[in-house]
């Protein structure tokens, strides 16, 4: 039987590095989505607007888990296969999406009307109007709940072992069976998590003290 | 051709008609105060000259261009007719200087050593050319209000529009803000404002109109207008002093 050593916890420590890229990209691609969902939600046509409403509300009354099924193996069932990490990246972002629209939308939102009246009685466009007056002060305001999000995001990663990938969770379960000394595993897996969490989560208490005290510059 | 032509307005909101029927001319260069009680459709009127708020039937021109719903069309007519707000609505996240120059760079495409000169002109004339660079947050409510003066200013509009200016200041801050508009009436520009600011509208508008239950119920040269009311409802209200 192997012992947990150095070789065993450089495994770990690789698959914590798959566990950031896996983060960095679906919360990339997802904000990218989750953006224009954002704004087709405020959408003045209504069919864009509910179209917007109506896949928010089925992404985030899915479980992750059963997107990512579906990526995975409901794909391949009708010839399309897809790689683990690819199909990891692709569920990932997809829940990413809906969640940061709707964070987005709120802060979207909590812009007073009246900067809207503003901008568009100096006439600007509905495009500059979002540009140069509505997205700087909803992006200050979307700052901490979207690292907060980010924190969730790290996390829940750990699903995408179910699939076969390889990130953080999965590597400490696959050194436990090999050395069953699940203490020491799964205490270097939490002091990880905790380590990249921990800075976020306060950068996100920070930026809400930072934000309250001046909400506008 | 009036630099506003209002030609029988008609709005409601639902049920509810907040405008039955208004007509007014106001000639470039003109002061004309619009005074009433709450509800009585003054601000609405205000807010229709430049298409924040629709109506149903009816005719405006101003500054040359007919209302329209057009949005390429709205704008070009916005470029023409300025509007200050009673919360003033300055942008929080620029200076007073990138507030003043947004507009301009950005609607008209002028060259940004241009619009800077623009922006310390008009900021001159609200006398505050030592704030160009401050953010909105640390001026005085008398103080904003002015830069959204010149902010409005800097697009060289052919019209103003106040709408309560001095409605949501304190007492002791409305003085500066009364002053910059009675320059500007002095100027020459052509204004239309709401206000509750009796002594002002009596002083410095040239025409003073006292709106009720969504018409114009009296109209007249300021002076006379307020010397000699011609309504009960009229003298009513400026007995009880205002509001």
């Amino acid at each position: 039987m192997q012992t947990f050593g150095w070789p065993e916890a450089m495994f770990i420590f690789r698959a914590a590095g798959w566990t950031l890229l896996l983060t960095a990209i679906s919360f990339a691609i997802g904000s990218l989505i989750g953006g224009a969902f954002a704004i087709m939600r405020l959408s003045r046509i209504k069919l864009v607007r509910n179209f917007a409403a109506g896949y928010i509300l089925v992404i985030q009354s899915i479980p992750v888990l059963m997107v990512l099924f579906m990526s995975y193996y409901g794909l391949s069932i009708i010839g399309i296969e897809l790689p683990p990490f690819f199909a990891a990246s692709a569920s990932l972002a997809v829940y990413v999406s809906a969640y940061l629209a709707e964070i987005w939308r709120g802060s979207i939102e909590s812009v007073p009307y009246q900067q809207w009246e503003a901008s568009a009685s100096l006439a600007h466009s509905p495009a500059q109007t979002y540009r140069y007056v509505i997205l700087p002060q909803a992006i200050r305001i979307s700052l901490p709940p979207t690292v907060g999000f980010l924190v969730q995001l790290v996390k829940n990663t750990s699903i995408v072992s179910v699939v076969g990938f390889v990130e953080l969770s999965r590597a400490g379960q696959l050194v436990n069976n090999a050395t069953f000394q699940a203490f020491q595993v799964f205490s270097l897996v939490a002091v990880i998590y905790f380590a990249i969490c921990f800075p976020l989560s306060r950068l996100s208490r920070h930026l809400e003290k930072v934000m309250n005290a001046s909400r506008s510059h | 051709m009036p630099a506003v032509l209002i030609e029988d307005i008609h709005k409601s909101y639902g049920r509810l008609e907040v405008l039955k029927g208004v007509s007014l001319s106001v000639d470039a260069g003109q002061v004309v105060a619009i005074i009433g009680r709450s509800g009585s459709g003054k601000s609405t009127l205000l807010r229709c000259i430049n298409g924040l708020e629709t109506f149903q039937s009816g005719k405006i021109v101003v500054a040359g261009h007919d209302m329209t719903q057009d949005p390429r069309k709205l704008r070009e007519l916005r470029k023409d007719v300025g509007i200050v707000f009673q919360s003033y609505n300055l942008f929080p996240h620029l200076t007073v200087g990138q507030n003043i120059m947004l507009s301009p760079r950005i609607t008209k495409n002028v060259p940004q050593a241009q619009a800077m000169a623009l922006a310390k002109e008009v900021l001159a004339q609200v006398g505050l050319s030592d704030k160009f660079d401050s953010y909105p947050d640390n001026l005085s409510g008398g103080q904003q209000q002015r830069v959204a003066i010149a902010r409005s200013l800097a697009m060289q509009p052919k019209v103003m529009l106040f709408d309560e200016v001095t409605s949501a200041l304190d007492p002791e801050l409305t003085g500066e803000v009364l002053l910059v508009m009675e320059k500007l009436a002095k100027g020459g520009m052509t204004m239309l404002l709401v206000t509750h600011e009796m002594n002002f509208a009596r002083t410095v508008a040239d025409t003073t109109v006292f709106m009720h239950q969504g018409l114009i119920w009296e109209s007249g040269p300021s002076k006379e207008l307020f010397a000699n009311p011609q309504t009960p409802e009229l003298a009513n209200f400026v007995k009880a002093g205002a509001h």
